[in-house]
């Protein structure tokens, strides 16, 4: 029982944060079918933000919320360098720019502050641990379950019952249709991008947390964690990347409880087969979203 | 209303088509026929806002909208029901018309009388309502585009097929719901592979053939004096 409970919130604590991960990279993809490259920085920008403004004093609450907020603002910021640009002639050349804005922003963190970890500021909670029905648990695993669940209904609601919401839905199946009906792209895109910024901040943070501390290279995980998870889920269903993020976690989680101390090592390489596996099963991954292809 | 003048639309290297002039007064319904490939859709989706043209003009109750992106299109007036029959098909059949009437969202009490006449217009969509569109039958899927197109209240509806692939008792009943949409005033345009259909509600008619005007002139005109064999098979 105590196993069972232990297992549980290291699934749902992980998975809550590969599902907000995976979300923010396919709400940008399910619109423009292009993987924003520079998705990790957005999560690299919080944290330096977090560090930047560690010694200001304010309370951590609003720290965080300044984190968060230049990471929408970097998101949308994304659109107007990298995407929107480009986004009319090529898709090469989306690839390419995204991942020059990404290289970019690495090598700007490098330079100007450091290639060292550095600290950011954290409430006393994220290295506290609390004792439930015999588990001891990090409370910052708790924060994260409750953060998931909180954005994930969030989400939810905006896109089920907002006109913002519904039109964001019916440009990713048809954008062009969208368009004939009034719905302007680009509000559709930036919308998209400050809601992929507002994922990877929270997230970013919570990511952070279990460190507590911020390097350039910070965001390269979390991308490469939401786009296995997406892939596995499906690329075109918001649904599915949630599925595909908790899923990932529970494949890791039960890795790192039945594997040996030799072969943890390795506990990549035995995701990364699973996932092929999956693959090979599903190739559209988990859930099929709505029928479309066309790219705008 | 409409006022198309040597409309030319490039796909790369390709002209699509080209020299396309055509216009329809207010209250007119004019139809646009020709094989497959004449180049009919494009030249919609031109008029849409969805193409650019490479040459020539577009005019909108007098406007020029030539390079008018297709978000514009609809704020002037101008709504369009593509060919592909584009329902969102996750969308339930309520949050499509609640999109058709995007542009007009803070006017509640005027997109709630239009919801309600075309619920009336459309018995089907009401019954589905909450049902996602995906899951209508073709008919149905094409009274809910045409339904969405008019929440935006346009002065001037371009129809692409709406007869394609459907049953001829669906498809009788369609024309009879773009005879209503007529008879309420509004400029409708209209591309269709049923001819007879067409000419029978058209006013006035255009036949194209490998991308350009061949025939113009009134509906009449054009069923006595075209060979429709010729134009459909290439003859």
């Amino acid at each position: 029982m105590t196993f069972a409970l232990q297992f549980l919130i290291d699934v749902l604590s992980l998975g809550g944060a590969y599902a907000l991960m995976a979300l923010g990279l396919v709400i940008v993809y399910g619109i423009l079918k292009l993987v924003n490259f520079a998705y990790g920085e957005l999560i690299m920008v919080a944290g330096y933000t977090l560090f930047l403004v560690g010694g200001s004093g304010l309370p951590w609450l609003v720290m965080a919320a300044v984190a968060v907020l230049m990471a929408i603002v970097t998101g949308i910021f994304t659109d107007y360098v990298a995407f929107r640009p480009v986004r009319a002639k090529s898709v090469t050349a989306v690839l390419i720019t995204s991942f020059a804005f990404s290289t970019l922003l690495q090598n700007a963190a490098l330079l100007f502050i450091s290639p060292r970890p550095r600290n950011v500021p954290l409430p006393a909670a994220f290295s506290q641990t609390v004792e439930i029905a015999g588990v001891i648990t990090p409370v910052r695993n708790l924060i994260t379950i409750a953060a998931a669940v909180v954005l994930l209904g969030v989400f939810a609601f905006l896109m089920r019952r907002t006109v913002l919401g519904i039109a964001m839905r019916a440009a990713a199946t048809n954008f062009t249709m969208a368009r004939m009906l009034g719905v302007p792209a680009n509000l559709i895109i930036s919308s998209a991008f400050a809601i992929s910024g507002l994922l990877a901040g929270i997230v970013g943070i919570l990511w952070i947390g279990r460190i507590g501390t911020v390097v350039p290279g910070i965001g390269n995980e979390p991308l490469l964690v939401a786009f296995i998870a997406t892939v596995i889920g499906g690329m075109r269903s918001l649904g599915g990347a949630v599925l595909g993020g908790f899923l990932l976690a529970f494949i890791d989680t039960t890795l790192n409880y039945t594997l040996s101390q030799e072969l943890l090592k390795f506990r990549d390489a035995f995701t990364f087969s699973l996932v092929i596996l999956i693959l090979l099963w599903r190739p559209e991954g988990l859930l099929k979203g709505p029928a479309t292809g066309q790219r705008t | 209303m409409l006022e198309v003048a040597d409309l030319e639309v490039r796909y790369g290297a390709i002209r699509a088509v080209r020299g396309i002039s055509l216009a329809a007064k207010r209250g007119e319904l004019i139809t646009l026929l020709g094989a497959n490939g004449a180049g009919k859709s494009t030249t919609m989706m031109c008029i849409a806002g969805a193409l650019k043209a490479s040459a020539g003009s577009i005019r909108l109750a007098g406007e020029d909208v030539t390079s008018a992106g297709p978000e514009t299109m609809v704020r002037k007036g101008l709504a369009t029901v593509t060919e592909t029959r584009d329902v969102f098909p996750d969308l339930t059949v309520s949050e499509n018309l609640m999109l058709g009437s995007y542009i007009r969202r803070h006017d509640r009490v005027g997109v709630a009388e239009d919801r309600e006449r075309m619920l009336a217009l459309f018995p089907r969509l009401a019954e589905r309502s909450a049902q996602p569109a995906g899951t209508l039958s073709g008919g149905e899927q094409q009274m809910l585009v045409i339904a969405r197109a008019m929440m935006s209240r346009p002065k001037v509806l371009l129809l692409d097929e709406p007869s394609l692939g459907l049953a001829p008792a669906i498809v009788d009943q369609i024309f009879e719901m773009i005879g209503v949409l007529k008879r309420s005033g509004l400029t409708i345009v209209l591309v269709e592979q049923n001819i007879a259909k067409a000419l029978d509600v058209a006013d006035r008619a255009y036949v194209m053939r490998l991308g350009r005007i061949a025939a113009s002139g009134t509906a009449d005109e054009i069923s006595a004096a075209t060979d429709f064999n010729a134009v459909y098979l290439g003859g």
